[in-house]
């Protein structure tokens, strides 16, 4: 009985979560996907954490670990076309915090577009 | 049974030493292997950071000794590599010339009225030990890393100013208007104070600062003020260098020569 119950439960929590995956999701222009840290849907969920604490250690402690940088997130999810993460409603931070109506507010200091593309712009 | 007793018993049941050796030898290589196993990701994670994952430390102290012999009158080179390397307007807006532009680092031309000498040097933040605006600063913002550098955390800064007012040096500048396509490396933006950071970015890659290696006369040397050896220690320690109102006990990190 218990394991009908068990296995009930798990069908049921796979079925809402495709559900949650195909409702409506914003579709997003990711220049490369791919996971690099996490899986994405832990990544949807904690983000923020990681690059909150990230922020303090490169800040304070001269810490510069790559993989959770923001840069770092920018080089490799910003569109191929505009090279930016931010700017359009498909735009990988913007898509989803548009979704989301969480405002971000990293974008007002920190450059939204990919160092590469920054760098060959400055070359010109 | 005791252990006397028990190599007894071994021998008596006729197990060989050199069996327990090899027994031994195969314990030590899968225990070897196990360690292996255990340092090989953290490793792997290592190399494929590739950014540096360790904290500054104060074993190490940056600082600047400025030659002001070298520095020539009307040569603006450093404040246009600072301008460029951190992605200031240089006093410029889209509308022409700007009043609130921000200024890290602006050459000073010094007469003394009576000789009649003059001297031109590059004036920044002085990157003090014992900093005034660190000492202000209500929310933290303001502060001193380790290695001596003295930054504004701009996630923490409430763009109050009073680093600015606590500053000797008129070091600091505040963000007035808001900014667009800032450099990846720097972060700047409306509502903030900023100043020198002495190229915090490219230090912590092993560059020097931007204004360092512009310097056409090479008359900015950058160094590790606490390592004896190190090229700035052994010129400070034999020329006469002097920190700019040393009487406020700021111990600073840039030094001039010949001021």
């Amino acid at each position: 009985m218990l394991k009908l119950f068990a296995s009930l439960l798990v069908l049921c929590c796979c079925t809402t979560a495709g559900a949650t995956e195909s409702y409506r999701m914003p579709k997003l222009d990711i220049g490369k996907g791919g996971q690099c840290v996490k899986d994405p849907q832990w990544m949807r969920i904690n983000h923020m954490h990681l690059l909150l604490h990230q922020r303090d250690e490169t800040v304070h402690k001269g810490i510069r670990d790559e993989q959770y940088s923001l840069k770092n997130c920018i080089e490799c999810h910003a569109s191929a076309r505009d090279n930016s993460v931010i700017g359009r409603a498909d735009s990988f931070c913007e898509g989803c915090h548009r979704y989301e109506a969480v405002k971000i507010d990293c974008f007002e200091c920190h450059s939204g577009k990919r160092r590469s593309a920054w760098l060959q712009k400055g070359s010109n | 049974m005791s252990f006397r007793q028990t190599k007894i018993c071994l021998a008596a049941e006729g197990i060989e030493l050199s069996d327990i050796n090899v027994q031994r030898r195969q314990f030590l290589k899968t225990s070897v292997g196990a360690a292996a196993v255990t340092i090989a990701p953290g490793m792997l994670l290592f190399d494929m950071a590739h950014g540096k994952s360790e904290a500054v430390s104060s074993k190490i102290r940056w600082g600047m000794l400025i030659d002001t012999a070298k520095c020539v009158d009307g040569c603006n080179d450093c404040v246009t590599a600072c301008n460029k390397e951190n992605g200031l307007a240089g006093g410029l807006s889209s509308g022409g010339l700007s009043p609130t532009g921000s200024q890290w680092i602006r050459k000073v031309e010094l007469k003394d009225m009576r000789g009649g000498r003059t001297l031109s040097l590059p004036m920044m933040c002085q990157h003090c030990e014992n900093p005034p605006c660190v000492d202000v600063c209500p929310t933290g913002a303001s502060f001193k890393r380790a290695d001596g550098i003295v930054l504004v955390d701009k996630h923490l800064c409430i763009g109050c100013r009073y680093c600015m007012m606590a500053c000797p040096y008129k070091a600091r500048s505040f963000v007035h208007e808001p900014l667009h396509d800032q450099k990846p490396d720097v972060p700047r933006g409306k509502g903030t104070v900023e100043s020198c950071t002495m190229c915090v970015h490219r230090v912590d890659k092993g560059q020097q600062p931007a204004c360092a290696e512009a310097c056409p006369n090479k008359s900015i040397m950058f160094g590790n003020l606490n390592d004896p050896d190190s090229k700035i220690s052994k010129k400070i320690r034999t020329v006469a260098s002097t920190q700019v109102r040393a009487d406020l006990g700021l111990n600073t990190g840039i030094r001039y020569q010949g001021l």
